[in-house]
C-alpha cells in the first residue's frame, strides 16, 4: 500500500506534463485538472495535501495536476497558452506580496473554473502578511541591513532589474506596497482556511469536488462552524486572570484552559475545524483557521482584544493596565495570520505607493 | 465667529446610558456649550462596547474616539467598565504599534453629576484633535476589491 499512492501520483504528473489539456486516454471519464500555486508561502500548503495520505492513489486515479511549480516542471508560458477555464481546480495558497504573485493571481483565475484560497495566507494574508506592520523601505532596511545576523557592509538592496553584461538584464518582480490576500485581488470562489490546512478536511473538500457537491461560490469550505474551544477538551470555569505569561513561562497542567493559566490562546475567537490539535498539546492556539462566526469582516486580533481585555481581575486602571500591558506584541499575537485583512490601518508609507500596477 | 480652522475634527463620544450619558443630556439642557464636530452614542454600558465598534468609526471618518463610563467600582452591571477599561487599553496598543497617535482614543470616568466635566473633556479632546490634524487612515489598495482581470 505504501508504495502505490506515490508511485500513481507520479504518473498522473508526467501525464499532466505532456498533455495538460488531453483527457487521460487511460482513464474512462477525462480526469479532472488540477492545478496548485504558491506566491508568497512557504511550502507547508504543498505538504499539507499530501496529508490526505493514501487517499492521494485514489485522488490522483481521478484527478491530474497540469500545473504545480513546487512538483511539475510546467513553465508560465505553458499556462498562458492553455485556454481559458481549462483548469478544474485551482488550489491557490501563499499571499500576495509581489508583482509576479498578481499575475499569477490574475492568470489562475482566467485560467480556473474554480479558484480556492487555501491556507491562510491565500485566505488572509498569513504570516507574510505582519510585513503590514511596516512601510516597504522599514522592511528593506530591516531585512537586508539591521537584523542581528545581516552581514551587508556595502548596502546591497534587492532591485527589480540589474544588468550583470552588457545588454543583459536580470529581473527580480518588484514588491507590492502591501501584502494582501488572495480575494483582495482576484474573485475567489472558495476559502479553505488553516497553516496549513488539516490533511482530513482538505480530503472532505477533494471528495466534494471529484463529487460536483461543493456549496454555493463564496463559501468557507474545509473548517467549521464553531469555535476551537468548542472542540478543545481543556475545562473552561471562566476564572479571571492575574497575570499573562509567554507560553515557555508556563508549566500547564494540561486539563485547565490556557487562557485560563494565564497563556495568550485564540481559541475564543477562532473557527473550528483543526480539532483543537494545539490546545490539545497544550500550545495555545495561534488563529490560522480565521476568525469564527459569519461576519465576512470578522477581525480575528479585535474579537480577542474583546475577549482579553475582559479576564483580568477587576481592580484599579493600573492593575488592568499592567495586565494587558503583559501581552507580549498584541499584532503580532493577535492578527498573527491576519492582519492583511484585519480592519486595522496597515502600514502605507508614502515612497511605497510608487511601483503599484495592480 | 472664530477663524476658520483648515481642520475641524470629528470625535465620537461613546457614552454609557446609566452615568455619562445623563451627563451629557444634563450639560445640553444647562446649556453648556459643546463643541460642533462631537457626536455621540449611547451604549447600555461601556462593557458592551466591541473593538470593532471602535475601529470602524475611526475608519469611518472619525478623527478620535471618547469613551466615557461609570467611574471604576460604580458600574450598574459591576464589572463592564473594568472590562472597556481592559479593552480599550489593549486596543490603544495595538492602534499605536500599526502608527495611530495614542490621543485620538481616550476612556474617562463621568458620572452622572458631572455635566461640566464631560464638556470640558469634550473641548479638551477635540483642541487635540485638532493639534493631530486629520486622521490619515492608510486605505491600502488591497481595500478596493478585487481587481476584475479574469475571465
Amino acid at each position: 500500500m505504501a508504495d502505490t499512492p506515490l508511485e500513481s501520483d507520479l504518473e498522473s504528473l508526467h501525464a499532466g506534463d505532456t498533455a495538460a489539456d488531453a483527457p487521460d486516454l487511460s482513464s474512462p471519464a477525462a480526469k479532472l485538472k488540477v492545478a496548485m500555486y504558491w506566491a508568497a508561502s512557504c511550502g507547508g500548503c504543498e505538504i499539507s495535501f499530501l496529508e490526505i495520505h493514501h487517499h492521494l492513489a485514489a485522488f490522483s486515479d481521478a484527478a491530474e495536476l497540469v500545473f504545480c511549480p513546487c512538483l511539475v516542471d510546467t513553465k508560465y508560458s505553458d499556462l498562458e497558452a492553455t485556454d481559458d477555464r481549462a483548469i478544474d481546480l485551482c488550489l491557490f495558497n501563499g499571499a500576495i506580496r509581489t508583482q509576479e504573485n498578481l499575475r499569477m493571481a490574475a492568470l489562475l483565475r482566467r485560467k480556473s473554473k474554480i479558484l480556492v484560497a487555501y491556507g491562510a495566507c491565500a485566505s488572509s494574508g498569513g504570516i507574510p502578511g505582519l510585513a503590514n506592520t511596516s512601510t516597504l523601505d522599514e522592511l528593506m532596511e530591516r531585512v537586508y541591513l539591521t537584523t542581528p545576523s545581516t552581514d551587508n557592509s556595502e548596502g546591497v538592496l534587492p532591485r527589480p532589474s540589474t544588468e550583470i553584461a552588457p545588454g543583459v538584464e536580470l529581473q527580480l518582480p518588484p514588491l507590492l506596497p502591501t501584502v494582501r490576500s488572495l480575494h483582495k485581488v482576484v474573485e475567489v470562489d472558495y476559502t479553505l482556511p488553516g497553516c496549513p490546512p488539516e490533511g482530513k478536511q482538505v480530503w472532505m473538500v477533494l471528495q466534494a469536488v471529484l463529487a460536483g457537491d461543493l456549496p454555493p461560490p463564496g463559501s468557507l469550505i474545509g473548517a467549521g462552524r464553531s469555535t476551537v474551544c468548542d472542540e478543545c477538551a481543556l475545562e473552561k470555569r471562566d476564572r479571571r486572570v492575574s497575570r499573562f505569561r509567554r507560553p515557555q513561562e508556563v508549566v500547564p497542567d494540561g486539563e485547565t484552559c490556557l487562557l485560563e493559566q494565564g497563556v495568550v490562546c485564540l481559541g475564543p475567537a477562532t473557527r473550528s475545524g483543526c480539532e483543537a490539535r494545539c490546545p490539545g498539546v497544550n500550545m495555545p492556539c495561534r488563529g490560522c483557521y480565521g476568525a469564527a462566526g459569519a461576519d465576512p469582516c470578522g477581525d480575528l486580533g479585535l474579537k480577542m482584544v474583546g475577549v482579553l481585555g475582559s479576564l483580568p481581575e477587576p481592580g484599579d486602571e493600573q492593575e488592568i493596565q499592567s495586565v494587558v500591558d503583559a501581552i507580549p506584541d498584541p499584532v503580532g499575537t493577535l492578527e498573527r495570520f491576519a492582519l492583511a485583512d484585519s480592519r486595522l490601518p496597515q502600514a502605507v508609507g508614502p515612497s511605497s505607493s510608487e511601483g503599484e500596477r495592480p | 465667529m472664530e477663524n476658520p480652522t483648515p481642520h475641524a475634527p470629528r470625535l465620537l463620544g461613546i457614552l454609557c446610558h446609566w452615568c455619562s450619558y445623563s451627563a451629557a443630556d444634563a450639560a445640553a439642557a444647562a446649556r453648556l456649550p459643546l463643541p460642533p464636530g462631537l457626536s455621540t452614542l449611547r451604549v447600555m454600558c461601556t462593557g458592551r462596547i466591541a473593538p470593532e465598534l471602535v475601529v470602524e468609526a475611526l475608519r469611518r471618518g472619525a478623527d478620535g474616539v471618547l469613551v466615557c463610563g461609570c467611574h471604576l467600582g460604580d458600574c450598574h452591571y459591576n464589572s463592564g467598565n473594568h472590562k472597556a477599561l481592559g479593552r480599550l487599553r489593549l486596543l490603544a496598543r495595538m492602534l499605536a504599534d500599526m502608527g495611530m497617535e495614542p490621543g485620538r482614543l481616550r476612556m474617562e470616568w463621568v458620572s452622572a453629576g458631572e455635566a461640566e466635566r464631560y464638556a470640558e473633556l469634550a473641548h479638551e479632546t477635540i483642541a487635540e484633535l485638532r493639534e493631530l490634524g486629520p486622521l490619515r487612515w492608510p486605505t491600502p489598495q488591497s481595500e478596493k476589491g478585487p481587481s476584475k482581470r479574469h475571465g
